[in-house]
């Protein structure tokens, strides 16, 4: 067994090497035809004779030299233009992103041709590689119970030296995807005849990240599957975030654009979803007629009606671990990570700073959008809209939620964007901790105070520091994924939706009669 | 403003030091030989397991101590002149106090066996003791528990865990049948076996041999089988802490004998947790026990007297919970290990072999006496309430699912246990009612 899984993590290996190494690979000729095709017309009439020069007819093996030699001429090209003030000719794209569609059209090498090979030598290595790592454990795990064993001296989940390798790897995945996509052309190219069998249309970085969201979190969710499969709420919960994630975040947007019809992830809500209200994309729904219209008026009652009442009723858990995409993966990929994060009061204070913050950006920032959108003014408060959409962007949508969010599972723990950053969390957040029926109930005098369900809590939230006084838990940042509940040694913990009255409960108090447990 | 010095910083002594400065702005210092900080003892298991760190099983954060102006003194307190107000330090310190506070704790008990002071022989109870059972342990292939406990099973749940083979020495017929009724016990026996410890029930520890070195070798049984082992663990009870007392005035039995206000013969000094023994226990108790909640129950009571407000120690309807391996124990009330003539009981356990509910009822009244649950959690609040309202085992049948405290979409088996009852009981059937929880 033991054999079957050291097997198992080599030829994990082996597949994500290839798969990394293939941002180095490849054979790309960019003829003439290709050149002028894949530019704008404005960056053709720019640079297009320069680039040809450089680049026109000769093959490389790496997509590497080609974004590097075009960035040169278009930064040059675009310095000179800035330098003459020729604004309108300036070209605002990153070279980068510019390069992008030049080198995929260039492609002509094995990327181009045996697209399923080296799928199978990537994708399917690094699947049946973590398989073979994941599936021996429903026999070495003995009896269904909590199974934390080695956690604190193992290298990856205590923030050694593996850790240190997955975050630096993670990090740097997420800088490449959403700043220098031309590297991953290759890998881009791979998951072409997939996309292009549900979609229809050519595969972008972005086709490649929700294929490879998808395909982590399935094979993550084996393990979550064995792990806990003493509990029916553990089970439950990760096989339905799993779904609204293929589903909902995956296939459905992807057959929309198959039918012509706008891209929609119908379980995203405003203000995680920040561009819903950004008039392309108003703009883009109504087009469509009555299904776009439809889109439209589904994205607001979701978010302004749906999202409340259910948070009313069942805390942001609903959402937070049973429907959401980033949730979903934190749930998954993140939860051998989930004992990293913060438990500090230090912490919590810093989290309420942030989180809030981005809350209130992410409203401001909608409001400036609106009222571009019905004044057709295109500064608010002597800001251009377009501005704040921008740096909103590249700070929460990019670097918070992503790079941070996801890079730093490693390091601190798997909801480090969900904790600190999405503003979604912090506006369910509010009505759980100050009108909802949900509440994490602590069972009378029987904590031990022990610590586990403190350090297993993705979120940072001292449990124990209540349940040591028999106190109930309501904490606007709890996303219920119940596993205080799970690895507590006593039965101590449980999420509950009932009645609002008295649901913070008494702490255990003495009284004539003695101990008196009451929890209402 | 009094100086209150409390020794020990268990869970005990920190929960009388946490309510004195609730109420009072005495000055408080707290003494321990053991850490810096309180900690939880409870979770030293799961820092060999790789569950926690140190660090995690400590209730408050470092800088909480400060804020409430609660001085920590490390030190070992080996004399009290109890005339002077006076401690006594290794090393020379003396510190005075007003009122003092005696948490010590407990000790694990060596029964005098040849060889019980070899290295690689360890009791498991401090810090310290974890220390040495990590460096005791490395590398070794196999160890022998001495005692049939639930420190036991969690040492050996800790070899388990690291590949370490376990061979589990009890002395009963069957695992903790002192305590468990006999198909609880053998229900977990079962458990155990099926972790692949090898559990040797009625079997005693005769003596322990060196191999030359001063390091354990072997272990020889009262029935003359030697086993080989590395290690051995002896889980054989604990006693209250209590020695460097010996040649003082206060007057102890195997705890310091306290009243029912924590208070020792001498004035100003109290003694509470598992060092205390209880001159009139209350009803139903015993004089010395060594729970973590009743530690903290005599917390609170002593900070109440102490801040003027002289309050009883009364803990209420007996409870507790404990785990085995993947299977959680709770009880509430008494479920004794043998049935007396007035009490009846009904027994279900579930085909899986990993849950079980006992519940024992008074025969004439059928009013509950106390219920055990293996594998299912039961909700404290209503058991408590129950057992002082003394339902009727026909009540309590019929609003069990209220008393649930599983997590959602688990199974529930309120049904299959009317079933046993119903079966018992074939002229007084009973259907659960259908009320909704709230
Ligand atoms: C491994 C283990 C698991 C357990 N699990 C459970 C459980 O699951 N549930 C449960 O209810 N109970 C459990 N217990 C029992 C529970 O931990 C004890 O009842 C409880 O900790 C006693 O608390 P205390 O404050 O009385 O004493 P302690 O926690 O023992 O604290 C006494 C402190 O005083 C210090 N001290 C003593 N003498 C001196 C001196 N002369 N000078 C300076 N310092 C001194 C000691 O070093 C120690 O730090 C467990 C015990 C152990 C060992
Ligand atoms: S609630 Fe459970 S897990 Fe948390 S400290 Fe108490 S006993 Fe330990």
């Amino acid at each position: 067994m033991k054999i079957i899984k050291n097997i198992g993590l080599l030829i994990f290996m082996l597949g994500l090497f290839i798969f990394t190494l293939s941002t180095f690979l490849g054979e790309f000729t960019p003829t003439k035809d290709i050149i002028k095709q894949s530019l704008s017309e404005q960056q053709y009439e720019n640079i297009g004779i320069q680039v040809e020069g450089a680049l026109g007819n000769k093959t490389y093996l790496s997509p590497i030299p080609i974004s590097s030699t075009f960035a040169k001429i278009y930064n040059s090209a675009n310095n000179e233009l800035k330098a003459k003030q020729q604004w309108d000719k300036v070209m605002w794209d990153s070279p980068q992103v510019a390069v992008f569609q030049l080198i995929k059209s260039s492609s002509t090498g094995i990327y181009m041709h045996y697209e399923w090979l080296i799928f199978l030598l990537t994708f399917g290595l690094s699947i049946l590689g973590s398989l073979m790592y994941i599936l021996p454990d429903v026999i070495l795990l003995g009896s269904p119970g909590i199974k934390n064993n080695k956690i604190f001296q193992s290298s990856a989940t205590n923030r050694g030296w593996i850790g240190w390798v997955s975050f630096v790897y993670l990090v740097l995945f997420y800088i490449i995807l959403y700043f220098f996509p031309a590297l991953l052309t290759n890998q881009i190219l791979i998951v072409n005849p997939i996309s292009m069998a549900i979609s229809g249309n050519a595969s972008s970085q972005w086709f490649l990240y929700g294929f490879i969201y998808c395909t982590i979190m399935s094979v993550m969710a084996v393990r979550m599957f064995i792990k806990y499969r003493h509990s029916n709420y553990q089970l439950l919960r990760t096989g339905t975030v799993l779904f609204f994630q293929i589903a909902f975040a995956f296939l459905i947007p992807e057959i929309l654009m198959r039918f012509n019809l706008p891209y929609m992830d119908f379980k995203n809500a405003w203000p995680l979803d920040y561009d819903f209200f950004f008039e392309w994309n108003i703009n883009g729904l109504i087009a469509s007629g009555n299904i776009g219209l439809f889109m439209f008026v589904w994205g607001v009652i979701f978010s302004l009606l749906i999202i409340p009442t259910f948070t009313y009723f069942y805390g942001k858990r609903w959402y937070c671990s049973w429907v959401c995409g980033c949730g979903g993966l934190a749930e998954t990929l993140g939860d051998p990570y989930r004992q990293l994060s913060d438990k500090s009061e230090k912490a919590w204070k810093i989290e309420r700073y942030l989180i809030h913050s981005v809350l209130v950006l992410a409203i401001i920032m909608t409001g400036a959008t609106l009222y571009t959108y019905f004044t057709g003014s295109s500064q608010f408060i002597g800001i251009s809209t377009y501005d704040i959409q921008k740096s909103y962007g590249f700070l929460i949508g990019a670097v918070f939620s992503g790079i941070i969010g996801t890079g730093f599972y490693p390091i601190l723990g798997n909801r480090v964007w969900c904790r600190f950053g999405c503003p979604l969390a912090a506006y369910m957040g509010l009505i759980q901790r100050f009108k909802s029926r949900f509440r994490i109930t602590t069972n009378g005098g029987q904590c031990i105070s022990c610590g586990n369900c403190s350090t297993y809590c993705e979120m940072g939230i001292d449990v124990r520091w209540y349940a040591q006084r028999g106190q109930n838990i309501v904490r606007s940042s709890c996303v219920g994924c119940g596993v205080c509940s799970s690895v507590c040694p006593r039965g101590v913990l449980n999420l509950e939706n009932k009645e609002e009255n008295g649901r913070f409960g008494k702490p255990t108090d003495l009284d004539d009669n003695g101990l008196i447990i009451s929890n209402t | 403003m009094k100086h209150i010095a409390i020794i020990g910083n268990g869970i005990s002594g920190i929960t009388a030091a946490r309510n004195i400065r609730k109420s009072s702005n005495h000055k408080i210092t707290i003494i321990s030989a053991e850490t810096e900080y309180f900690f939880s003892r409870t979770a030293l298991m799961y820092i060999y397991m790789g569950h926690l760190k140190f660090e995690h099983t400590k209730p408050y954060e470092d800088h909480f101590w400060k804020k409430n102006k609660l001085e920590l003194k490390k030190g070992l307190v080996k004399d009290i002149d109890f005339t002077k107000n006076r401690l006594y330090f290794d090393g020379g310190n003396v510190l005075d106090y007003d009122e003092l506070i005696l948490a010590t704790g407990s000790k694990p008990n060596k029964f005098g066996w040849p060889g019980q002071d070899l290295t690689g022989v360890q009791g498991f109870y401090s810090y310290q003791d974890l220390e040495k059972v990590e460096a005791y342990s490395k590398n070794i292939r196999h160890a022998v528990i001495v005692g049939g406990g639930l420190i036991g099973v969690e040492m050996a749940e800790m070899f388990i865990s690291r590949n370490i083979s376990v061979t589990l020495l009890v002395r009963e017929k069957s695992f903790w049948n002192i305590v468990l009724p006999e198909q609880e016990s053998a229900l977990i026996n079962k458990h155990i076996r099926s972790h692949h410890v090898d559990l040797r029930l009625e079997t005693e520890l005769k003596e322990i041999t060196d191999d030359g070195n001063g390091r354990v070798k072997s272990i020889t049984t009262t029935t003359g089988e030697e086993i080989l082992c590395n290690f051995v663990g002896l889980t054989v009870g604990v006693h209250p802490n209590i020695s460097f007392l010996k040649s003082t005035p206060i007057e102890m039995n195997k705890g310091i004998l306290v009243n029912e206000y924590l208070e020792t013969n001498l004035p100003n000094v109290y003694a509470i947790g598992d060092c205390a023994e209880h001159r009139l226990p209350p009803k139903g108790r015993k004089a010395i026990e060594q729970v973590w909640y009743t530690g903290k129950i005599m917390g609170e009571v002593v900070a109440q007297t102490i801040c003027n407000n002289k309050t009883s120690y009364r803990p209420g309807i007996w409870f507790n919970s404990a785990k085995f391996f993947d299977i959680e124990y709770q009880t509430y009330g008494f479920v004794n290990a043998t049935r007396s003539e007035d009490e009846d009981e009904i027994y279900w356990e579930h085909q899986g072999g990993m849950k079980c509910v006992h519940i024992i009822f008074s025969k004439t009244q059928h009013t509950i006496m106390g219920i055990n649950t293996f594998g299912i959690r039961m909700r404290h609040e209503v058991f408590d309430k129950w057992l002082r309202e003394t339902k009727t085992i026909e009540f309590v049948l019929r609003n069990l699912k209220e008393a649930n405290f599983d997590p959602e979409f688990f199974t529930r088996h309120e049904e299959e246990i009317i079933n046993v009852f119903n079966a018992k009981f074939p002229d007084n059937g009973i259907v659960a009612t259908m009320k909704k929880i709230n």
